[in-house]
């Protein structure tokens, strides 16, 4: 009963946020007045506008966006790599040396595409000066590089210019990402968060061992984590950490957090397309789907382990903090995959067959809440296929937002949502294939899904993983990298072309036959568009994976 | 042309941007928890003496009779050669490795008395570093302690409520005992 009450609260607190935050994020990307912000902080971003050079005239053409998008990218990673990949002495307490090359390269890349997968113990691996000057800088551009996208996307679907990236870019930081992380990093200060840079702590515990306690700014690092959908933990032990996340308080808040900025970005789609209802209609279409998922994994994980019946009973407790509890962290498992933010407060590795079904079918599916900026594009991908779809069924010229749906668009859908099975169910094929290459740690049918995970991750831009698996050899690097910059990049390109292109078409009048896409009927439709085409495509592999683990439990 | 212009211009942008979100984002923050929270910044210390004992967010691995009992941990709670680490044991909930453990976990609390042990003194923990235990598995230990401490029964059950945080605002998270915490109150009435 307990475990319910803390859904619907997450819940309220998520859709209740998300009106407020949406008309923010509105403003701010739409050029609105916000007479609190405008007076101090429009010099300030012009003055760094003129420092970079760019006049801030919106972009033409889907490359105008691009070509700075890309260029800026690729310099945040050279900057990341070699911060790693050198390690100097400074704020570097514990003198640890650089990263091994292939690992230096997949944590530099796996941070820049807002993915944050870790094939390396940090306690034992990075310095503050790197956590802050590498990964922390990476939060905030890979998050701000999301969420102009997304706004350029959604510009171009309500027929408008793409905008400019510098400048939406730098008023993701002013405006978005700055402010809440601040406040956000102050709460968790409060509540018990680190935020320091005096190193570890050596001590000796009541029985005489030495124990060592990695401190350091945790708390500034730990609010863009989550408000980014980064996920990339401080401690190896990310948000199951004490100093990550000290109490059933913080992680409420951790989650809300995941979901807040997400949820945000479809309401203010409504209003940039001056349909309020459409928005909200798609906000209720990602509930309900992130309702059933966490109903499942949550029934999953408090139903426990049969195979351990002898020896104890009640929920599965195994890679669980006791202040949270299994069926909280089940939800938390819910919603870091559903909002692509792969932060983790319990073991992923250790849910029972169905809790760990759940997180991978999110990563399938890229849409329950979704990625920053990237989650609402991805969902109206799956609105024009679903107008598209629909429009076949009743023979008539789809029609979207008052264009028309054409070829383009639809073989831009495709390939967007061809992309990510290809980058998934390639390289774990093979793996599989390849014994010496798999580093599967739990035999059987859940090791299928340990090499499946670490790829649908990579490919989703999410970070969680199965992390039993020995993912710290040149192979998962390397192998993992193309998945993460295929998963990341060409669904960028292709989403602003899509919407440049868009944008070009003339308006058709609404008429008679115009199929109204904010009903709940098409709502519905657009539904079971999503769940069909994200489980026909990776059916296979549930089979093979969690599906048959579940049916070799004993009932 | 415009390629060398577009570089310089992601240079510059790339150069303003490292110095807002390293610099200018932590240091508030860093001068906030250093001058007006310093317990909370410095990771909740506890101190003895001016010694450090502990933290009072991370626990401690006890293997003596006299002291409360805290969850497995792979990583020993960060202490030995592994040190400093945090990781749960990252089993599968198939794998043979997972039943042999608890069954091993199972046979050695049982030697001690505790014969239907509480599931999380059984089950490892998301960090390694897990500072609580539940109120049962702290209430199946109070016999052991209390005869080795030569204490009371229900002197024991009073320090257990003590050290019991119930959930946030009745709702959030489940019931716990900070061992450590615990057992520090431990050592001060019984050294």
């Amino acid at each position: 009963m307990n475990a319910w009450i803390q859904v619907a609260l997450l819940l309220a607190l998520v859709l209740g946020s998300a009106p407020l935050l949406g008309r923010h994020l509105w403003q701010v990307f739409d050029d609105r007045p916000q007479p609190l912000l405008d007076g101090w902080l429009t010099p300030v971003e012009t003055a760094l506008l003129h420092w970079v050079g760019d006049r801030g005239r919106p972009s033409e053409q889907a490359w105008d966006y691009l070509r700075p998008l890309l260029l800026s990218n690729s310099l945040f990673g050279v900057v990341a790599f070699l911060l790693l990949l050198l390690q100097p002495a400074w704020l570097n307490p514990l003198g640890l040396s650089g990263m091994r090359w292939d690992t230096a390269l997949h944590t530099a890349i796996s941070f820049l595409t807002n993915t944050d997968q870790q094939h390396y113990t940090p306690e034992q691996s990075l310095g503050d000066l790197a956590q802050l000057g590498a990964l922390q800088f990476l939060f905030f551009t890979s998050a701000a590089t999301g969420l102009a996208v997304g706004f350029a996307f959604i510009r171009g679907l309500c027929g408008r210019p793409l905008g400019n990236f510098h400048r939406d870019l730098i008023r993701s930081i002013t405006r978005v990402l700055l402010p809440l992380s601040l406040g956000f990093g102050l709460i968790l200060l409060i509540n018990g968060v680190p935020m320091t840079l005096g190193g570890p702590v050596s001590l000796r515990t009541l029985e005489g061992a030495t124990q060592i306690l990695v401190r350091g700014p945790v708390a500034g690092f730990e609010a863009i984590k989550q408000l980014g959908e980064n996920g990339g933990g401080f401690f190896g032990a990310n948000s199951a950490h004490p100093f990550e996340n000290p109490s059933p308080f913080t992680n409420l808040l951790a989650m809300v957090a995941m979901f807040a900025i997400p949820a945000a970005t479809i309401d203010a789609f409504g209003r940039f397309l001056g349909n309020r209802r459409q928005g909200t209609l798609l906000l209720l279409l990602v509930s309900v789907l992130f309702l059933a998922l966490a109903v499942v994994a949550i029934s999953a994980e408090q139903a426990g382990n049969p195979l351990l019946a002898p020896w104890l009973s009640g929920p599965n407790l195994e890679g669980k903090e006791v202040r949270f509890g299994a069926a909280v962290s089940a939800l938390f498992a819910t919603i870091t995959t559903g909002s692509m933010a792969g932060a983790v407060n319990a073991a992923m590795d250790s849910l029972m067959p169905l809790g760990g079904l759940v997180p991978l079918f999110n990563l399938f599916l890229q849409v329950v809440f979704g990625g920053q900026g990237t989650g609402i594009a991805y969902l109206l991908v799956f609105l024009i296929l679903t107008v598209f779809l629909t429009g076949l069924m009743v023979g008539r010229t789809p029609e979207l937002f008052g264009r028309k749906v054409e070829k383009a668009e639809v073989v831009y859908s495709s390939l967007i949502l061809l992309i990510h099975p290809v980058f998934v169910l390639v390289p774990a094929a093979i793996t599989i294939a390849f014994p010496a290459l798999q580093g599967i740690s739990n035999p059987g049918f859940h090791g299928v899904s340990q090499v499946v995970y670490e790829y649908a991750s990579a490919a989703a831009n999410n970070g969680s993983g199965f992390e039993g698996l020995g993912d710290g050899t040149v192979w998962w690097n390397l192998s993992a990298i193309v998945s993460l910059l295929g998963g990341r990049y060409l669904p960028i390109i292709a989403l602003l072309l899509l919407a440049a292109g868009f944008a070009r078409k003339q308006p058709v009048p609404p008429s008679p036959g115009t199929l109204a896409t904010d009903t709940g009927l098409f709502t519905v439709v657009t539904a079971v568009v999503i769940v069909i085409l994200g489980a026909l495509t990776f059916f296979p592999v549930l089979a093979l994976g969690p599906i048959a683990e579940a049916f070799s439990l004993p009932r | 042309m415009t390629l060398i212009r577009d570089v310089l211009r992601a240079l510059r942008l790339t150069a303003v941007l490292w110095l807002i979100t390293v610099v200018l984002y932590t240091l508030p923050l860093l001068a906030i928890g250093q001058g007006l929270l310093p317990f909370q910044a410095n990771g909740s210390l506890f101190r003895v003496d001016g010694k450090v004992v502990g933290s009072a967010l991370i626990g401690q691995p006890f293997a003596s009779e006299r002291y409360f009992w805290s969850r497995p941990s792979d990583v020993d709670y960060s202490t030995g050669k592994t040190a400093p680490n945090s990781a749960p044991s990252n089993l599968g909930p198939t794998n043979p490795d997972l039943v042999k453990r608890v069954t091993a976990a199972s046979k050695v609390l049982r030697g001690s008395g505790l014969n239907a042990p509480a599931p999380d003194l059984l089950y490892g923990s998301g960090s390694g570093l897990d500072p609580h235990i539940s109120p049962a598995a702290a209430a199946q230990q109070i016999e052991r302690v209390a005869r080795q401490r030569k204490m009371s029964q229900p002197q024991l059950q009073t320090l257990i409520r003590q050290h019991t945080e119930g959930r946030v605002l009745g709702v959030l998270g489940e019931p716990r005992v900070n061992v450590l915490a615990l057992n520090l109150e431990l050592d001060r009435y019984s050294p």
